[in-house]
């Protein structure tokens, strides 16, 4: 069987193409009206260093969303791995100390999850109480453990776990660019081609479903927290890693660009589909925002104004382009120039099938 | 009773019984389902007979009686849903057998995922056989439905066909159907009694679970009426006809109401 495919249909079905679409844009816009920085590499570089912390967040928080989920938390794991790193590069000279603070970072994010994931999956909690009640508890942890005061640790820089995470690639590219890429497609196979994955879908699609099919959904709600916990955690060591410098408040602006990267991302919040690559670009648009406008010389107190227009615009590109209306859309575009024959055709005698149901 | 003389038959059910605290959901269940027997379980709501399902099924177990599959005693403390699909009895529900946001081919794979190292899973196989169940055992001729339709495309109906194809394809000894013609039109309806006939020429048994007298009549090969938890009455197709299956339970509902009443 053939399906008979449009050009709508066919560009609608490529995971974040519409968003890469916007991004574009996007930086043809700032090109035009902001040459001078935008037409050098620096500022693309700049990005490619900014970014990533809340692309890493997005990319796990789009995993949650998509079982229909939510977590609040994953700011305060960023300060807490990135203050359990910093105090174990400062209290220990060992050369394996790094390493050492950066599991134990790693092992403090899934420690939180594994937490929230008790709180939601086995107590009953709503995430979204749960996770806001676990983002203060663990901020709060953060601070009582830094006494309050930041860490500097700028004698990171030449240390190797430096180099690896977050070192220049031909002293221009930030490797923290390529890491995140690389959890993008990473976490793209494991939503799309992996039992796990399929677990989140069909869970935030409807847990019923999933239970009577014999998916444990306690248990995959579970690991899913840790999974979410141990990624924010990444991203706390790429942002500590980077500034060479905790401080308690670390992650605190980070809230609301990741659940707005994953929503232009085109992850609906619904549950029950999730587009990895949507959220990737949905990061970049949300993170080249700022930066973009106040380059174009225009007052910085249109920033934000800015800012919604964008996000409106392309969560509503999403919502037209998302499966369902992609045909819809084309074959009303197909019915302005054929009216005729759009009443003959297959897909109208579908459609009376649909209103009869 | 269409027993067959070789084959054990496919589900017995004896004195089972179900407590919700001191609530009795069920009282003292004898049921027996025979080999490619195709059995009408009727009641109203509250009758008992979703949770004679979720017994079935392994979502909770009962609180005494005992449970044979294929003349197999199951074990009852460490039966669950991925045991009850071990021991072939699939469940088809009115609305919550598929998801619907997700393609076809995921559907038919959900909880038994063919997976390659890592549990990676192989979709390549996956939508192979896919297709061979919606082409070859449900017969699907759906315009333009292939294994990458979302089922949120799919008409009730063929929904259902794709819920029954997927239980028939697991090898079910026994598919359960939970009241799978409510809220369909009667083209609908239509398309999924023969889904049900299919499941009788795959010589496989079927309880059928409805309040639509209509419907389950046609492919039943015997009515199971329940009430407040009872079994009430166990009749032969060729024993009554649909309009004394109907009248008879009309009145057993007035007689109840009567009695009520007094």
């Amino acid at each position: 069987m053939k399906q008979r495919t449009s050009l709508f249909g066919f560009l609608g079905g490529i995971e974040g193409l519409a968003v890469a679409g916007v991004l574009i844009l996007l930086y043809a816009v700032l090109i035009i009206t902001a040459t001078p920085v935008f037409t050098g590499y620096r500022i693309y570089m700049s990005f490619l260093q900014t970014v990533p912390p809340i692309l890493v967040c997005a990319l796990g928080l789009t995993l949650v969303i998509t079982a229909g989920e939510i977590d609040l938390s994953f700011p305060a794991v960023v300060a807490l791995s990135g203050f359990i790193f910093a105090w174990v590069f400062k209290n220990f000279h060992s050369p394996l100390a790094p390493w050492v603070g950066f599991i134990l970072a790693l092992a403090c994010g899934a420690l939180v999850g594994y937490v929230n994931g008790l709180l939601v999956a086995k107590i009953g909690v709503p995430s979204i109480m749960a996770t806001l009640a676990s983002q203060f508890f663990w901020y709060g942890v953060t601070i009582l453990l830094a006494n309050g005061l930041q860490l500097d640790i700028a004698g990171v820089t030449t240390n190797i776990v430096h180099t690896i995470f977050v070192g220049r690639v031909f002293k221009v590219v930030p490797m923290q660019g390529f890491w995140s890429l690389g959890l993008t497609i990473f976490l793209w196979f494991i939503l799309n081609r992996h039992k796990f994955g399929e677990e989140i879908m069909f869970i935030g699609d409807n847990a019923n479903v999933a239970q009577v099919m014999g998916i444990d959904v306690a248990a995959t709600k579970m690991k899913l927290f840790i999974w979410m916990g141990v990624i924010a955690a990444f991203a706390g060591l790429l942002l500590t890693l980077e500034i060479n410098v905790f401080y308690p408040t670390q992650g605190g602006g980070f809230l609301l660009p990741t659940m707005a990267a994953v929503f232009i991302g085109g992850t609906s919040i619904a549950g029950g589909l999730g587009s990895m690559f949507g959220t990737l670009f949905g990061a970049y648009i949300i993170g080249s925002l700022e930066a973009g406008i106040v380059a174009t010389t225009i007052s910085g107190y249109w920033v934000q104004l800015m800012e919604g227009l964008v996000m409106a615009a392309s969560i509503s590109l999403n919502a037209v382009l998302a499966a369902g209306n992609v045909s819809n859309f084309s074959t009303r575009i197909q019915r302005w120039f054929k009216p005729m024959r759009a009443n003959h055709n297959g897909e109208e005698s579908q459609k009376d099938d649909t209103v009869s149901r | 009773m269409a027993k067959s003389p070789v084959k054990a038959s496919a589900l017995r059910m004896v004195n089972v019984e179900k407590y919700f605290g001191s609530v009795c959901a069920l009282k003292k269940i004898n049921l027996e389902v025979g080999h490619n027997e195709i059995v009408g379980l009727i009641g109203d709501n509250g009758a008992g007979k979703s949770t004679m399902v979720k017994i079935l099924t392994g979502v909770f177990p009962p609180t005494s009686g005992e449970l044979y599959i294929a003349g197999r005693k199951v074990d009852l403390r460490s039966y669950n849903v991925k045991q009850a699909h071990a021991h072939g009895i699939e469940t088809v529900y009115q609305d919550k057998s598929l998801g619907e946001k997700q393609v076809l081919w995921r559907n038919f794979f959900i909880g038994r995922e063919m997976t390659l190292p890592f549990g990676f899973l192989d979709v390549k196989k996956e939508k192979e056989i896919a297709n061979e169940i919606m082409v070859n055992t449900i017969g699907f001729r759906g315009k333009g439905i292939t294994v990458d339709s979302r089922v949120s495309k799919l008409s009730g109906g063929e929904r259902q066909g794709v819920a029954i194809g997927r239980a028939m394809h697991f090898d079910a000894e026994l598919i359960i159907l939970d009241e799978p013609t409510v809220a369909l039109s009667l083209k609908e309806v239509a398309k999924v009694l023969n889904f049900v006939h299919k499941i009788k020429e795959a010589g496989k048994a079927c309880i059928f679970i409805t309040h639509a007298m209509a419907d389950v009549y046609e492919v039943s090969d015997r009515f199971v009426i329940m009430d407040r938890g009872e079994v009430v009455a166990d009749i032969a197709k060729k024993d009554i006809s649909l309009k004394a299956l109907d009248e008879f339970l009309l009145e057993y509902s007035h007689g109840m109401k009567d009695k009520a009443e007094r």
